[in-house]
């Protein structure tokens, strides 16, 4: 009886780790069977393929699509774009989407297979630089015609059209304009910093009479503190010019940053020593709650504020205006991490499959109205207008010929380190507003950055 | 155990163990199969390729179809053998900051989750009412996982430190003892199950012959108990060593390092609360330059790791007692 039983258990044992082994084996064929082809050739020319009809049975072009997609809130509905395409056109439309911050590492891997995705997104200038040899020039194809603005588009140093911007996203300060009204103000007293300033200061200075107070918490927890050290930060990199990854920042335009940052802290019912737990949730709640005018945030917390019962009607969303000459021309802070490049070492085929199925996403009627849906705001002129209150407000100040604020954040070297460098620094300065611990935000920033940059490229 | 045995039937027995020994022996490969197969595939050969990948400057660790040799000469995986300069440039600041708080937090956490533990078996193997209620209750952390763990007691020292004035990350003092007073929390509970296990073992005899001969309740602790237990003091100061050494999500989660010290003049950063853990892992977010580095200090950390258990496991082996 116990052989039996000893013989069931090894039996299991060994089972089980053959089941492992089998596991492992299905698992490292794939790379097996890609990756010599892949090595062996990383630039399968346009003609070599011998049996284009292995794969795609019914196409009329010949091409396929394999679109790497980065915004994994996008996937299911793009999923689903990609079957209607298909039932549409034959056209095999394949999608994968790379987990939330593995993108890279994803299209490092799929692009060294012999099957590498058509359609994948480069994030900005940085990453321009390292697939520049990828990308397609994008110059005069179908998809650039549609474009509305090339102001997201990346631009290689030879000025040939790499990557297209295909959303983008803004950020401002957020205003309750109803809030506003009972304050005794409308959004026409709001014109640069300094009215900003008056009329924030006046509110705190009648907040208890009020029930509300000028701006929402400007936490320093992880879950908030990115507003600040990212969005923020890109006034003062903005206005000093910067618009590459250079080495060294001078920080001649820090004091905006002072600037904003003081009226934040010091005008709202959020206690300035203790902003290093307050969260974004917390931060949002205020705003929704009615208990504060101002909220500094961007086009992607409309859906949000909407569920949370606010209406079009309450909410504008203006610049964030920091003292800078010249800001009365200031729009919203717009920019976007999704480029989109074609892969220029695909076959002819595949490149033009790949052209042919993004122009059907922003020109066919239905699919452009979900991707207007999914991303809010694209820069495609034939796509329905977004429904977005903040998209429409950036897009009237654009109308009015005001300028955009460039996204200077995205040229941080090693970004997540130097913003905490930052966060750092501002929570000590927030707790006690002292002339030292200003300056040790001042050398975060700057003595920060040229640390950054020398362990990045060291 | 085979004193009162007849003769024959002794030998008959032990003929027969003698026998069953054997056939255990003829299976000995089969049943070790598959616990070898599995320390090869998922130990021995991934810190074989952990260790080649440290002396490369590497973006993606891809080792195409060979399990073993990283193909450094695939283009597109960008492989590049840089031969010992990665574990040149490990030895950072950082890396020697970080080592020194692990230092340190391991002596405090060691002692404290020891002693603290152990006191708490000796109370609750007493004879007393509700002893497994609390045995339960005093269990319960160790079942929450670590992020979260460090999440709440962010949430719970923030509110404290908020009464004074000031917070967690104000300083790297706070950020020590807080990961300190979490990972006792958390471990002794888990520490005092072994202990108690090991005092239940403790011959009931032993202590009623101590008692006898005129032994007070310190020396019967210190000359009968403590030396009896000797191995869970060996189990859980091996445990509690290591986990300390490898503290990671708790780290991460209750200051991630914070607050950062620029160093100007050397002109350096310093994460102040992080452990060897965290380090390993900032640096590899550092950039594409920086993976084999991390890798370098991933090899140093276990060389550290291994050392450091072998020796206390001999050390504290030899104290213990054979009944």
């Amino acid at each position: 009886m116990k052989k039996i039983i000893a013989l069931v258990l090894v039996a299991m044992m060994v089972i089980g780790v053959f089941a492992g082994c089998a596991e492992e084996e299905t698992k490292t064929t794939e790379p097996k069977a890609t990756t010599p082809a892949g090595t062996e050739d990383t630039t399968p020319a346009g003609t070599e393929d011998p049996t284009p009809s292995e794969s795609e049975p019914a196409v009329v072009s010949g091409g396929s699509v394999y679109y790497l997609n980065f915004k994994p809130e996008f996937d299911e509905a793009l999923q689903q774009l990609a079957a209607d395409y298909t039932a549409e056109t034959g056209v095999e439309v394949k999608i994968l989407t790379a987990a939330s911050g593995g993108y890279s590492d994803a299209l490092n891997s799929e692009m060294a297979k012999s099957d590498a995705p058509t359609i994948f997104n480069i994030g900005n200038l940085a990453g321009l630089a390292d697939w520049d040899e990828y990308a397609l020039d994008l110059t005069d194809t179908a998809i650039a015609a549609e474009l509305a603005t090339n102001d997201f588009n990346l631009y290689n140093e030879a000025g040939e059209l790499k990557a297209i911007g295909n959303c983008y996203e803004s950020f401002g300060i957020i205003v309750n304009t109803e809030l506003l009204e009972q304050a005794g103000y409308t959004l026409a007293d709001i014109t640069n910093f300094e009215s900003l300033k008056t009329v924030a200061e006046d509110i705190t200075a009648r907040s208890e009479e009020l029930g509300f107070c000028a701006f929402s918490a400007a936490g320093l927890d992880g879950s908030s503190s990115w507003r600040f050290s990212g969005h923020l930060a890109t006034l003062p990199l903005h206005y000093e010019g910067v618009n590459t990854n250079v080495a060294e920042i001078t920080g001649e335009k820090i004091d905006l940053f002072k600037n904003v940052w003081d009226l934040y802290i010091n005008n709202s019912s959020a206690d300035p020593k203790a902003l290093s737990t307050g969260t974004g949730d917390e931060s949002t709640a205020m705003f929704k709650e009615g208990k504060a005018v101002f909220y500094q945030n961007g086009t992607w917390e409309y859906a949000g504020l909407i569920e949370a019962g606010m209406t079009d009607e309450q909410l504008a969303m203006i610049p964030i205006y920091c003292g800078a000459e010249g800001e009365e021309n200031a729009a919203l802070c717009s920019g976007t991490e999704n480029c989109w490049a074609i892969n220029a070492k695909a076959s002819e085929e595949d490149i033009q499959a790949s052209i042919d199925f993004l122009v059907w996403l922003v020109t066919d009627e239905e699919a452009s109205a979900t991707y207007v849906e999914q991303l809010g705001a694209v820069p495609f002129k034939n796509c329905p207008a977004s429904s977005n209150k903040f998209v429409a407000d950036g897009n009237a100040m654009l109308a009015e010929g005001k300028t955009s604020i460039s996204w200077a954040f995205n040229y941080t070297p090693n970004v997540d380190s130097w913003r905490a460098g930052v966060v750092t620094a501002l929570t000590a300065y927030s707790a006690d507003q002292s002339e030292a611990n200003w300056q040790a935000v001042v050398d975060a920033f700057v003595t920060g950055w040229a640390i950054e940059y020398a362990a990045v490229n060291g | 155990m085979g004193k009162n045995v007849p003769a024959a039937s002794g030998r008959a027995l032990r003929l027969r163990r003698h026998n069953s020994k054997s056939t255990i022996k003829r299976w000995f490969p089969l049943f070790v199969l598959p616990t070898f197969l599995c320390f090869i595939i998922g130990f021995v050969l991934p810190f074989y390729q952990g260790i080649t990948l440290s002396t490369y400057n590497f973006t993606v660790p891809n080792f195409g179809d060979t399990l073993v040799i990283p193909n450094a000469d695939a283009s597109a995986v960008q492989m590049e053998s840089v031969g010992l300069q990665n574990y040149e440039k490990a030895l950072d600041a950082g890396f020697m900051n970080a080592f020194w708080n692990t230092a340190s937090f391991a002596i405090v956490s060691i002692v404290l989750i020891n002693v603290v533990a152990f006191a708490i078996a000796y109370a609750l193997t007493q004879k007393m009412r509700g002893s497994n209620v609390f045995r339960t209750v005093f269990f319960m952390p160790n079942l929450i996982g670590g992020v979260v763990l460090g999440y709440i007691w962010n949430l719970i020292f923030g509110a404290i430190l908020q009464e004074y004035g000031t917070y967690l990350t104000a300083n790297a003092t706070y950020g020590f003892w807080g990961l300190v007073i979490l990972v006792a929390w958390q471990q002794i509970g888990y520490m005092m199950i072994i202990y108690i296990a090991g005092l239940q073992a403790v011959s009931e005899d032993m202590l009623e012959a101590a008692r006898i001969d005129g032994a007070n309740g310190w020396q019967s602790l210190f000359r009968v108990i403590i030396p009896n237990v000797m191995p869970s003091i060996t189990i859980c100061t091996f445990l509690t060593l290591t986990n300390s050494f490898k503290m990671f999500d708790q780290n991460l989660a209750l200051t991630g390092g914070l607050p950062q010290i620029i160093d100007k003049e050397a002109m350096a950063k310093i994460n102040s609360t992080e452990l060897l853990a965290l380090n390993i892992f900032s640096t590899y977010n550092t950039s594409k330059n920086h993976h084999g580095v991390a890798q370098a200090k991933a090899v140093i950390f276990f060389v550290l790791v291994a050392v450091l258990a072998l020796t206390q496991q001999w050390a504290t082996r030899r104290k213990e007692v054979q009944q």
